[in-house]
């Protein structure tokens, strides 16, 4: 199982906030496609997938504020 | 604020960051829909993904459009569909970030699909680098701007001169920047411009006279060049 989490965005950028899962729970994603959008000041930022198989869960929906480091969900 | 602290390049994080050129597309679109430019956009920022194009820098003009960013609420269009439809707008969603902003002739968009592998992975970095180029770009025409903290964009006597609003995919950047030039600043009043109660300016209300916007082009180019450090290779791919 690959945890998904928030990476390092820049310097003294510590949250973003999700803003468009593009797979639901229990889709297939391949590693390295656009996987969930976050949003932080005047940024959008899309997090590509850490891994290839299935988005097994969703921690942080839309509208959440994540934390850099925070996972955000998981692919088995 | 002097115009060597505007225009030094970044200093935090690696020092080789300038040191090396980057090869970089110029493409001037003119006047387009803002449709048609953000196909291009995305088509460029797949083949630089692909490392089938180099980065791209491409400015252009719109028609009248609203666009609001991927988490923009619809009620800060203040003016209903009536109005959209009797001014001849058009509204646009896309994956920006920021809220509404407006787009029409006289604004000079600037669209930087840069690979920010070559310089930092740091968002912050980059939109305060794009800031220092719309600020060091309107000192060059006489209009002293600077930087609010925490509202992002150039700011005049507490007036907004020009907008930012990026989206990142693999490191590669997409949409940028609007200043307005010679912008009809009355289409602004139809919407809260970034979801906040401010008053848009530009260049022309700022000077009080019309302003040639290739020439404003051209000073905002030799900025990025400066900035960016880019090789322009004008066609090129």
């Amino acid at each position: 199982m690959t945890e998904i989490k928030l990476p390092e965005l820049g310097e003294g950028i510590e949250k973003a906030t999700v803003s468009y899962w593009y797979f639901q729970v229990g889709q297939q994603v391949k590693e390295g496609e656009d996987l969930v959008e976050l949003a932080t000041d005047k940024a959008t930022f899309n997090l590509p997938s850490p891994a290839t198989g299935r988005l097994k869960e969703v921690l942080s929906q839309d509208g959440d504020e994540v934390k850099v480091g925070q996972v955000m969900g998981a692919i088995e | 604020m002097t115009q060597s602290l505007l225009t030094q390049p970044y200093q935090r994080g690696s020092p080789k960051l300038h040191e090396k050129s980057i090869r970089c597309r110029l493409i001037d679109l003119g006047l387009i829909d803002y449709g048609a430019s953000f196909s291009l956009q995305k088509e460029l920022l797949a083949s630089i993904k692909n490392k089938t194009s180099l980065d791209a820098l491409i400015f252009c003009e719109h028609p009248h459009t609203f666009t609001l960013g991927r988490l923009s609420k619809k009620d800060n269009i203040l003016c209903g569909e009536e109005g959209i439809k009797k001014r001849g707008i058009s509204v646009n969603r896309v994956d920006r970030g920021g809220e509404v902003t407006y787009h029409g002739p006289g604004q000079l968009v600037v669209y930087p699909i840069f690979n920010l592998s070559h310089y930092k992975k740091d968002l912050k970095f980059y939109l305060d680098t794009l800031e220092n180029v719309i600020i060091a770009t309107l000192l060059k025409c006489n209009v002293h701007a600077e930087k609010r903290p925490s509202f992002r964009g150039a700011w005049i006597d507490g007036k907004k001169i020009a907008s930012i609003g990026i989206a990142v995919h693999h490191w590669i950047t997409c949409h940028g920047l609007a200043l307005n030039v010679n912008t009809d600043l009355s289409y602004f009043s139809m919407i809260r411009p970034c979801g906040l109660d401010i008053t848009m300016t530009s260049i022309e209300s700022v000077l009080g006279n019309t302003n040639d916007i290739s020439k404003v082009k051209q000073v905002m180019l030799d900025n990025f060049v400066k900035s960016f450090n880019l090789e322009i290779m004008e066609g090129g791919k």
